[in-house]
């Protein structure tokens, strides 16, 4: 039996206060945490999106959508733009280069991107098991979707088409087969289903077949976008202007849009914070609450414990034992709450996204968080232990009651 | 073992107390008879240096305790003094045997399991040593408050009113064990009362 263990034993003679405080503490725990961590995934995530694109050549209309649609592959693409025309503009010498993206199919909602090698290059994204597509109709699967389709090397699918699951149209004449299987690279290539710019095309062409008698000239084939980089920063001050005045494209920053784009999102998480603030303040004070009620209550069993010899400074031990006990516990709850929000959360965005959220372990933020969670606590406790300093024991032990 | 000489305290003007001078032997005991109101209490808490006199000395063995600092005071009390209150009263998230043994842990003398059960099968609670203070009758917890007072072996045992809320066969049983386990242990007794059953059962008495 020591000072700790009476700090404990106390905290657990009042279950229902003791729970209350830590269910508070829990909650802003976790909000808080929650938010680090999906800050920090977006965050992580955008940023190996984005990175060696500097532009995005599409279709007109809003640039948001262009940059979400062809450089994240969440949205749907503004249109498509002749290949022809997008090509001249990469031959531009301020362009170092551009890689061509088209896409318009899917498998169980996973997309189907036409593209030409150097895609899988801007992801470093490396063969896994199997080779890299030779010609049309074979494509390498990026490692989420590989994993979440059950595709091996040598499977074969048919795509449907657009970009979400429950297409009726199915590209039955055309299955693809699967070549290779992409190492994971946490980037966008992992949930994408990679072949070159041909097998898109092909698709499609034989779905209007019966309309066409011709096959589409080579100068009339389209894209859906162009990924472009520069070889200076020059180019990001002349090309999009020239590009969105003089063409019927148009050219979107990746960098400038998804900053936009996190603008518009902080508004929300810093009002996250702000609820997650307040809860931790009233969390705060309901510590301080229970402990300064249970002082009180326990007035004479610590006056009894002075005459045996317990200092003041055992007594004040002993409370912010119980205090911690509360602060630590609904952190460490919280810590929990947050990793099982993220998961639920995570496995939401892939069902509708198919994106995936990984897990961060224990960051940065969360070791201050702790440490802010200590000192709260323990200026709580010692708030609420200011009586045991002004015990007067003889008094106490000579009332009634 | 104990021996006050002159000692006065006063809360405010109107009410100071002057106390008789007093002297038990190791082994020997004292009565205080006195009604509500003489400063009984006062004079316990005096002894146990929970007040501090305004004038005169206290020296319990060789240590002369109105000159201790108050965490040296603290310690001493928790070494050599054992107080059996009026009302007995236990940390009540604790055991019957987890109370003793902090009681221990906070002297400084270090834990003693057995010796904390033995002393509970003197008082005939032994079987209580695990319950909670909610759980016990009146009689068992006054026995308790003297097991709080035996733990740590002490010197002096200081009882305030321990028969006030007991009926006639309890209370000589309690004076009873008192006497005993002063005996026992070899401590001076110093019981303050203003119950005058109890002056018949003891020879050494003064009146406040």
């Amino acid at each position: 039996m020591n000072i700790y263990k009476l700090g404990i034993k106390n905290a657990l003679s009042n279950p229902l206060s003791t729970l209350l405080s830590i269910v508070l503490m829990l909650l802003s725990i976790g909000l808080i945490s929650l938010m680090f961590q999906v800050t920090r995934q977006l965050d992580n995530k955008l940023a190996g999106n984005i990175r060696g694109i500097d532009m995005v050549m599409g279709a007109k209309g809003s640039p948001l959508q262009l940059v979400l649609s062809s450089v994240l592959h969440v949205d749907v693409p503004t249109g498509n733009i002749n290949f022809a025309k997008a090509k001249k503009i990469v031959r531009n010498p301020l362009v170092k280069q551009g890689i061509p993206v088209s896409y318009g199919d899917n498998y169980k909602g996973y997309r189907i991107l036409g593209t030409e090698k150097p895609f899988l290059e801007l992801y470093h994204a490396e063969i896994w098991e199997g080779r890299v597509w030779e010609k049309p109709l074979e494509v390498v699967v990026g490692a989420l979707a590989a994993e979440r389709l059950q595709l091996e090397v040598g499977s074969t699918f048919s795509g449907s088409h657009g970009l979400m699951d429950k297409s009726a149209e199915h590209h039955d004449h055309h299955p693809f087969t699967v070549v290779g299987i992409l190492k994971p690279t946490n980037t966008v290539a992992d949930q994408l289903i990679i072949c070159d710019l041909q097998s898109v095309w092909m698709v499609h062409d034989h779905g209007e077949e019966h309309r066409e008698q011709a096959p589409i000239a080579d100068a009339d084939r389209e894209i859906t976008s162009m990924l472009i980089k520069f070889k200076n920063p020059m180019g990001m001050v002349s090309l999009p202007r020239m590009i969105n005045d003089n063409t019927n494209m148009q050219a979107a920053l990746p960098n400038y849009e998804i900053e936009r784009l996190t603008t518009l999102l902080s508004a929300g998480s810093r009002a996250i914070a702000f609820i997650a603030g307040v809860i931790m303040l009233v969390s705060g004070i309901s510590i301080f609450v229970n402990l300064y009620k249970a002082v009180r209550e326990r007035k004479y069993e610590m006056a009894l414990l002075r005459t045996y010899g317990a200092s003041r400074g055992q007594l004040l031990l002993a409370v912010v034992v119980e205090g911690l006990l509360i602060g630590v516990v609904g952190f460490l709850a919280g810590i929990v709450f947050s990793r099982l929000g993220m998961f639920v959360l995570g496995s939401y965005v892939e069902e509708s996204y198919r994106y995936a959220l990984g897990s961060a372990g224990i960051m940065k933020e969360e070791v201050f968080l702790f440490i802010f969670t200590v000192i709260l606590t323990i200026f709580a406790t010692v708030l609420a232990a200011v009586p045991v300093f002004y015990l007067n024991v003889s008094k106490i032990l000579s009332e009634d009651d | 073992m104990i021996k006050t000489t002159g000692l006065r305290f006063g809360y405010d003007d109107q009410h100071s107390f002057d106390f008789p001078d007093i002297a038990i032997d190791k082994h020997g005991y004292l009565l205080i008879l006195g009604e509500s109101g003489v400063g009984k209490t006062t004079f316990l808490h005096l002894l146990a240096g929970l007040l501090r006199p305004q004038k005169g000395k206290i020296q319990i063995g060789e240590t002369d305790i109105s000159t201790l600092s108050q965490r040296k005071l603290d310690q001493f009390r928790g070494q050599h003094i054992g107080i059996v209150f009026q009302k007995s009263r236990l940390v009540k998230a604790l055991t019957v045997v987890e109370n003793l043994l902090l009681i221990q842990h906070l002297s400084g003398v270090g834990q003693d399991r057995k010796g904390v059960m033995e002393i509970l099968e003197r008082l005939n609670i032994g079987d209580k040593a695990s319950a909670y203070g909610a759980n016990l009758s009146e009689g068992q917890k006054q026995r308790v408050s003297i097991a709080a007072a035996l733990v740590n072996k002490p010197d002096l045992i200081l009882a305030d009113e321990p028969t006030s809320s007991l009926d006639d066969k309890n209370c000589s049983a309690v004076i009873n064990l008192l006497r005993e386990q002063a005996e026992q242990t070899g401590a001076s007794l110093l019981v303050i009362t203003h119950d005058s059953r109890l002056s018949s059962q003891f020879s050494n008495s003064i009146r406040l």
